[in-house]
């Protein structure tokens, strides 16, 4: 009978420490407090093109979809501008706070899934392949619109589990190099790998104007990249693993300016 | 086939005198394949090039250039020029198949 009650107590007092912890689950705490841009690992001929708005060559996408912006398409007869009229001040800011977490869906989306949540679902339009030319066009006029302001991601309440899905994906060593996310871009930032210098993997630049792909790309692309450089099996692009782990980077670059779209490498 | 050249960036100064050299600057969007890259098959990308680009002024020839496939997608080319009266700029892009693109630009003296 004793030895009941105290189970019981332990039961009630873990039950007790659950809710808790679902009432405020503890701050995370980032590895680097104080992070910096992609910029400051780049080369000064790179910076050059991406601090000229003629020469950067990702605004020959900022002009495809601005003309997409105000393209009529799908059974609705709408486009992005019947609804948000001027991108130039209703998207000002929304670069920034993206991921964010869509309380109809129940999970984190991204730009990307946000543009083609809109014109499936208000343009009666078939979604855009991600990574394709016109979809990353959109999305890059879309971020210009937010250029220098800081991120800001709201990873409170129901969108912390995705945070948090994101950081175990982030923390999981990959691959047949066995190498989780940090062991460059946290452990190694600064040093060469090989002919490339190892950047802190800040997400403040995307899409960018990739100079190896001689395109504009989106981030799940890179993240692709990645997880292809630790020889290891990489998600599909818009898929929940890579949403979730935009979703943390995007909190690793809290803080720091938008630069999209920037010119890397 | 060859892939559509795209929509054309030319930015002249907004403020020109009469003897000033200006710089003429020109963007257009284009894959540049070089014709050494194979797919995912094995079978050789067919070369798919901006082959030639010309600036005429007032239907003169002012500048012309041969690319060639080792110059980067979306080529960027920009020449100086001596402004010495106003005129209509035309530049014109064109690709391995012989299609071109041009773009018009009028020149003010302020």
């Amino acid at each position: 009978m004793r030895k009941v009650a105290v189970v019981g107590f332990g039961i009630a007092a873990l039950m007790a420490a659950v809710a808790l912890a679902q009432v405020a689950p503890p701050p995370p705490q980032r590895a680097i407090p104080d992070p910096v841009s992609g910029r400051q690992f780049a080369t000064p001929e790179t910076l050059a093109i991406q601090d000229d708005d003629f020469l950067n060559p990702a605004f020959l996408w900022v002009e495809e979809g601005e003309e997409a912006w105000n393209r009529v398409e799908g059974t609705a007869g709408q486009s992005c501008a019947s609804c948000h009229n001027d991108a130039r001040e209703t998207m000002r800011g929304v670069r920034a706070r993206m991921p964010a977490y869509h309380p109809r869906l129940q999970r984190v989306v991204t730009l990307e899934q946000q543009v083609n949540i809109c014109r499936t679902e208000r343009m009666g339009a078939p979604a855009l392949p991600i990574d394709s030319r016109p979809l990353n066009a959109i999305t890059t006029y879309i971020a210009l619109q937010s250029r220098g302001m800081p991120v800001n991601v709201d990873i409170s309440g129901p969108a912390r589990p995705f945070f948090d899905a994101g950081e175990r994906f982030y923390n999981t060593r990959r691959g047949q190099l066995d190498m989780r996310c940090g062991s460059c871009h946290e452990d190694n930032y600064g040093r060469y790998l090989r002919a490339d210098l190892l950047s802190q993997g800040m997400s403040n630049g995307f899409p960018t104007y990739r100079l190896k792909e001689q395109r504009v790309i989106s981030l799940q692309f890179r993240l692709q990249g990645c997880v292809n450089d630790v020889r290891g099996e990489a998600p599909p692009m818009g898929g929940e693993e890579f949403t979730n782990l935009e979703f943390y980077l995007a909190w690793r670059a809290q803080g720091l300016p938008v630069e999209s779209p920037s010119v890397r490498r | 086939m060859a892939a559509p050249i795209g929509q054309p960036r030319v930015r002249l100064p907004a403020q020109v005198r009469a003897g000033e050299i200006i710089e003429i600057r020109t963007l257009i969007s284009h894959v540049m394949e070089t014709g050494q890259r194979r797919d995912q098959a094995g079978a050789v990308i067919p070369r798919d090039i901006i082959r030639r680009f010309e600036a005429k002024f007032e239907g003169e020839t002012v500048f012309a250039m041969d690319l060639a496939p080792a110059i980067s997608a979306n080529p960027y080319i920009a020449f100086p020029f001596k402004a010495e009266r106003p005129g209509r700029f035309e530049f014109t892009w064109t690709n391995d198949a012989g299609e071109s693109r041009s773009a018009t630009q009028d020149l003010r003296l302020a």
